[in-house]
C-alpha cells in the first residue's frame, strides 16, 4: 500500500522541519536515541541509521540545554536578492516604513534583509508546505495555491516593477525615484490601477506590506528590527519571561528597554 | 515488510490530552499500555526555553510547533459541488504535531460546557417549539449529561490546577463567578490569575450594564500546585507568549508538566514517538480491532496487536483515520446516511478591537497569560431567550488577550493608512492604549446536513492516500448568531471608554485563511442511535466494541466554549466506562 522507495525521503524531510526546533534528548539510555538535525542531509543518511522513531519508557527523554536554538540571520552579503533586487526592496521597504527623527525607516531597521533571508530560507521554498498538483484557481477564501513559492514572486515581482518604472521614468528603476514618485507608484499597485506586465502588482504590494512589516517586528535575530528599532519605538519589551511584579500596575509604564532573544541592543551584529 | 510487534494489552493512537488521560487510567488498571504519536516527543525544558520561546515569527507564524502540511493536510470548500483544494499553508486552524498535543500549544482556558449544551436538541425543541429550528440543522443531545460529567470535568481541573472563581457550588450562586455554569461538586482548585488593568477596566464596563463579570477560567496557574499526581506545578509569569507556544515554567497545564512525568515511570507503559498510525486493522468480522499499523520516520511499517484500541488523535485526524480504516459507514448528506464525517463543526469567533487615547491610558498589554480575561456569560448557549433573535446558540464575550506580540498586535485605528508614515506613526501612538481581545467572542456551531468530511476525490496525502476534504460553510443561524454577540461585545469595549471600536464580524462564507481557532469538531460523534452517531455515550464505537473514538470528534455540535475541559471530561468518562465496566464484560456496552 505504502511506496516505500520513493517516500522514504519525504518522511525524513518532513520530519526534519519539523525537528528544527526539538532536538531530542537522550544521552543515555539504550532504547533512546539522540536525535541529530538533519536538515538537508535526510537522503544521505538513510540507510545508515535510523535517526526519528524511538520508545520511551522508564524515564523523561530528558537533557539540559538539548533543545534547538534559532538560527540567527548571519551577516554579509545578500542570499536571495541580486543587487538589483536589494535596491528595489529596500527602496520599497523605506516607503512602507519611512524613517523619522525618532527611528529608522524599513531600509536601516533591515527588513530587507530579513526578507532576503527569510526567502533563501525554508518559507522562500515552501518547505514544510502542501504543493502537490493540480494546481488550480480556486476562490480567495481557499488559500494560496500557487506552484511557485515566495522566492519565485520576489524575483518576478521585483523585476516586473523596475521594468514598470524604466519604461515610464525613461529608464530609471524605483530605487531612483524621487519619494513622492515611489509613494504614487505603490498607491497604484496597491489599488491596482498600475498594473505589471508578468506579475500580480496587486499581490507583490500586499505580500509586501506585510513582510516589510514583518520584519520590522520579529525579533532582531531574523536581520530586521535592528537594534530592537521597532520595539523601543512602541513600548514592547522583548523576550522578557516575567512580569509578576508588572499584573497590577495600572496605566504605569514598563520602564526597562527591551531585550531580544540574542541578548540586548548593543549586542546585536549589522547583518549587513 | 511489515514488522509484527509484540500484542499490548492497549494501543492509544496519539499522545496528547486524552492520549495521556487514558494512559494514565488504564495503566492505573494495571493493563499494559502503549502509545504511539506521529510527532516528536517534547518536553518543557528541552523544547520550550525561556530564552527564545518568545519567537513570534518561529513559533505563530512559521508554524513550529505544529504539524506540517507536507506530512498531512485537508482540502477545502464551501459548498457541496464546489471544487474543494487543498489546504496548503495552515489558517483558520493549526492542528497540532507531537507528544501533548494541542495541550502543549494551547492558551488553557478550561471551560466547562452549560448543562443545557448536552441535551440541546431536547431542550431548544422543548423551550422554542422544532419549528423554530432551521430546516437543515442536525444538532442532537450528547447521550451524555452534565451531572454525569460532574466528577470528570472535576478530576480534570484538579490534575491542572485551574484557576478560576467557582459560580455555582453544588447548586449555590457565588458572587464573582459565573452565574450559569452548572453545578460544582468543589471551588476550582486554586484562584483566579489576577487581571491587570484592562481586563479589569471591561468588567467594570460589564458590571454598569448589567452583566456579571468573571475571571475566566484558567490552565495558567495563579499559584504554586502540586497536583492530584503529586507533580508540581509554578505560578505563570505572564509572559504573554501562551497560545501557540509552549511553556517552560511548569505554569500551563499541558500533558507535559501534569500527566507524563508520572505515566512514563510506570512499567506497564511505553511511548513510541515519530511514528504514525495508517490504519486500525480489523479482524474479518470488521467487529473487531486487532490493533494498528504505522510508520515510522524511516518509512518502516510496523503492525502492533493490541486487545484495546483507544483512537485519541486531534479531531480531524480521528475521523480520517476511521474513513481511512473503512470503520463505521462514511456519511452521505445526499442520502442522509453514515456516520463518519456527519456534524462535523467549528467555532464562531469574532473580535472588536478598542482604540484608546494613549496620553491617558497605558495598558502593557504584553502582560497577560494565555488564558486572562474577564468573560461575560449572559449570552452563551441557550442563558437568554433567544425567542425574539431568530438564532439558537451563542457565545461567551470577553476582554482575553493573550498577549500583545508586536508582529500581530501593532494595529491601526480604522481608516488610517495600510503603510507609510501615518501607518507608523499610528502603530507608534496605539500599541499600547490598544485592547485586542483575540477571540473576544466566542461562540458555538451549529451542525448541518450540507457541513461535514469525506475523502477527497482529487488530492494525495504522502501515503498516496485521499486527503480528508472539509465542505463547511457558515449558515445564516451562525451569521445572526455573531453579529449580535459581536455588537453586545462592542457596547462594553465602548463603555471602557474607547475612543474607537473596530467590530470584524464573522460573516459567510467560511474562510479557510483567517486564524478562528483549532477547535474542529465532529465527524465520529456521539448519540444514543447508531444511524446517526458513530460512537455511543461512553465513547465506544458502536460497529468495533473494542475501539473507543476520544477527542473533539465525539461532539455532536459545538457549544459557546473552548472545547479541552470537555473533551479531557470525556476521556476521563470513557476511562471509567473501560475500568468499570467494559473490562469486566467485553463487548459492546449499550445495546440497541
Amino acid at each position: 500500500m505504502y511506496d516505500r522507495k520513493t517516500e522514504d525521503c519525504r518522511v525524513l524531510q518532513s520530519i526534519d522541519v519539523e525537528d528544527q526546533g526539538m532536538g531530542q534528548a537522550t544521552s543515555q539510555g539504550s532504547a533512546l536515541r539522540r536525535r541529530e538535525l538533519l536538515t538537508g542531509t535526510a537522503c544521505l543518511l538513510l540507510g545508515m541509521s535510523r535517526a526519528g522513531a524511538t520508545q520511551i519508557l522508564d524515564r523523561l527523554p530528558w537533557e539540559p540545554n538539548a533543545g534547538a536554538p534559532p538560527t540567527a540571520a548571519r551577516p554579509g552579503p545578500w542570499q536571495f536578492f541580486t543587487g538589483a533586487e536589494a535596491r528595489a526592496m529596500e527602496a520599497v521597504a523605506d516607503r512602507i516604513i519611512p524613517p523619522d527623527p525618532d527611528t529608522p525607516g524599513g531600509k536601516d531597521s533591515g527588513c530587507a534583509v530579513f526578507i532576503d533571508r527569510q526567502l533563501a530560507g525554508p518559507y522562500g521554498k515552501q518547505d514544510g508546505l502542501y504543493v502537490r498538483p493540480p494546481f488550480q484557481p480556486g476562490a480567495k477564501n481557499q488559500g494560496a495555491q500557487s506552484k511557485d513559492g515566495p522566492a519565485e514572486q520576489y524575483r518576478s515581482w521585483l523585476g516586473a516593477l523596475d521594468h514598470a518604472v524604466s519604461l515610464k521614468f525613461g529608464g530609471k528603476v524605483f530605487a531612483d525615484l524621487p519619494d513622492a514618485d515611489k509613494d504614487d507608484i505603490l498607491k497604484g499597485l496597491e489599488s491596482g490601477s498600475l498594473t505589471l506586465v508578468g506579475a500580480d502588482g496587486k499581490a507583490f504590494m500586499e505580500q509586501a506590506v506585510k513582510d516589510v512589516q514583518m520584519g520590522f517586528f520579529a525579533d532582531p535575530i531574523y536581520g530586521g528590527n535592528r537594534d530592537m528599532v521597532a520595539w523601543k519605538m512602541i513600548g514592547y519589551p522583548g523576550a522578557r519571561y516575567n512580569y509578576l511584579d508588572w499584573v497590577d500596575r495600572p496605566n504605569e509604564r514598563f520602564p526597562l528597554l527591551p531585550v531580544s532573544i540574542a541578548g540586548r541592543a548593543e549586542w546585536t551584529p549589522r547583518t549587513r | 515488510m511489515t514488522k509484527r510487534l509484540p500484542k499490548k494489552d492497549v494501543v492509544i493512537i496519539g499522545l496528547g490530552w486524552t492520549g495521556s488521560i487514558m494512559a494514565h487510567e488504564l495503566t492505573d488498571e494495571g493493563l499494559d499500555v502503549v502509545a504511539i504519536e506521529r510527532g516528536p516527543w517534547r518536553d518543557a525544558p528541552t523544547d520550550f526555553p525561556p530564552t527564545y520561546m518568545q519567537d513570534e515569527l518561529r513559533y505563530r507564524v512559521r508554524h513550529e510547533l505544529f504539524l506540517r502540511p507536507d506530512q498531512l493536510t485537508f482540502s477545502f470548500r464551501n459548498k457541496i459541488g464546489q471544487t474543494a483544494l487543498p489546504i496548503r499553508s495552515w489558517g483558520a486552524f493549526m492542528p497540532p504535531n507531537g507528544v501533548g498535543g494541542g495541550g502543549v500549544h494551547w492558551n488553557a482556558e478550561t471551560w466547562r460546557f452549560l448543562p443545557s449544551d448536552f441535551v440541546l436538541k431536547t431542550h431548544l425543541t422543548q423551550r422554542y417549539g422544532a419549528s423554530f429550528l432551521p430546516e437543515d440543522m442536525t444538532i442532537q443531545d450528547w447521550g451524555v449529561t452534565y451531572d454525569e460529567l460532574e466528577t470528570h470535568y472535576d478530576a480534570f481541573e484538579y490534575l491542572c490546577g485551574t484557576s478560576g472563581t467557582a459560580g455555582n457550588l453544588k447548586g449555590q450562586i457565588q458572587e464573582g463567578g459565573n452565574p450559569f455554569e452548572g453545578p460544582r461538586s468543589r471551588p476550582y482548585p486554586t484562584p483566579a490569575q489576577k487581571q491587570p488593568w484592562g481586563y479589569q477596566l471591561f468588567a467594570k464596563a460589564a458590571r454598569e450594564l448589567g452583566y456579571k463579570p468573571f475571571p475566566q477560567p484558567s490552565g495558567n496557574l495563579s499559584q504554586a500546585y502540586t497536583n492530584t499526581l503529586g507533580l508540581q506545578m509554578g505560578p505563570c509569569t505572564y509572559c504573554g507568549h501562551c497560545e501557540w507556544f509552549g511553556c517552560a515554567n511548569y505554569s500551563k497545564a499541558s500533558p507535559q508538566t501534569t500527566l507524563l512525568p508520572a505515566l512514563v515511570r510506570k512499567s506497564n507503559f511505553t511511548a513510541r514517538d515519530n511514528s504514525e498510525v495508517v490504519r486500525i486493522n480489523t479482524d474479518r468480522s470488521g467487529k473487531h480491532a486487532t490493533g494498528v499499523t504505522f510508520v515510522d520516520t524511516s518509512g518502516e511499517e510496523w503492525e502492533q496487536p493490541a486487545d484495546l484500541v483507544i483512537l485519541s488523535a486531534y479531531s480531524l485526524f480521528n475521523v480520517q483515520l476511521l474513513l481511512h480504516s473503512g470503520i463505521g459507514q462514511p456519511y452521505d448528506p445526499e442520502k442522509n446516511t453514515g456516520v463518519i464525517g456527519r456534524n462535523f463543526t467549528h467555532q464562531t469567533i469574532s473580535s472588536v478591537n478598542g482604540f484608546f487615547d494613549h496620553t491617558k491610558y497605558n495598558f502593557n498589554p504584553f502582560v497577560a497569560s494565555g488564558s486572562i480575561g474577564m468573560c461575560v456569560d449572559e449570552f452563551n448557549g441557550d442563558n437568554f431567550d433567544h425567542g425574539p433573535h431568530g438564532f439558537v446558540g451563542g457565545g461567551y464575550v470577553g476582554h482575553v488577550q493573550t498577549g500583545a506580540r508586536p508582529i500581530e498586535s501593532t494595529l491601526v485605528p480604522p481608516g488610517t493608512p495600510k503603510w507609510g508614515a501615518a501607518w507608523k506613526k499610528a502603530v507608534k501612538e496605539n500599541y499600547l492604549s490598544t485592547v485586542k481581545p483575540g477571540t473576544g467572542v466566542h461562540g458555538s456551531f451549529y451542525a448541518y446536513r450540507d457541513v461535514y468530511l469525506d475523502l477527497d476525490p482529487t488530492y494525495k496525502d504522502r501515503f498516496d492516500r485521499p486527503l480528508m476534504r472539509m465542505t463547511i460553510d457558515l449558515h445564516d443561524n451562525e451569521v445572526k448568531q455573531n453579529k449580535f454577540l459581536t455588537d453586545k461585545f462592542a457596547e462594553i469595549i465602548k463603555a471602557m471608554g474607547a475612543k474607537a471600536v473596530a467590530p470584524s464580524y464573522r460573516t459567510a462564507p467560511y474562510d479557510m485563511t483567517t486564524y478562528q481557532t483549532t477547535h474542529l469538531n465532529g465527524g465520529a460523534i456521539m448519540g444514543t442511535d447508531p444511524t446517526t452517531s458513530a460512537v455511543n455515550k461512553y465513547l465506544q464505537h458502536w460497529d468495533v466494541s473494542n475501539l473507543f473514538v476520544l477527542g473533539a470528534s465525539a461532539f455532536p455540535q459545538n457549544a459557546g466554549y473552548n472545547p479541552t475541559g470537555t473533551v479531557a471530561a470525556l476521556a476521563f468518562w470513557a476511562a471509567s466506562a473501560i475500568r468499570n465496566r467494559y473490562l469486566k464484560n467485553t463487548g459492546p456496552l449499550i445495546h440497541v
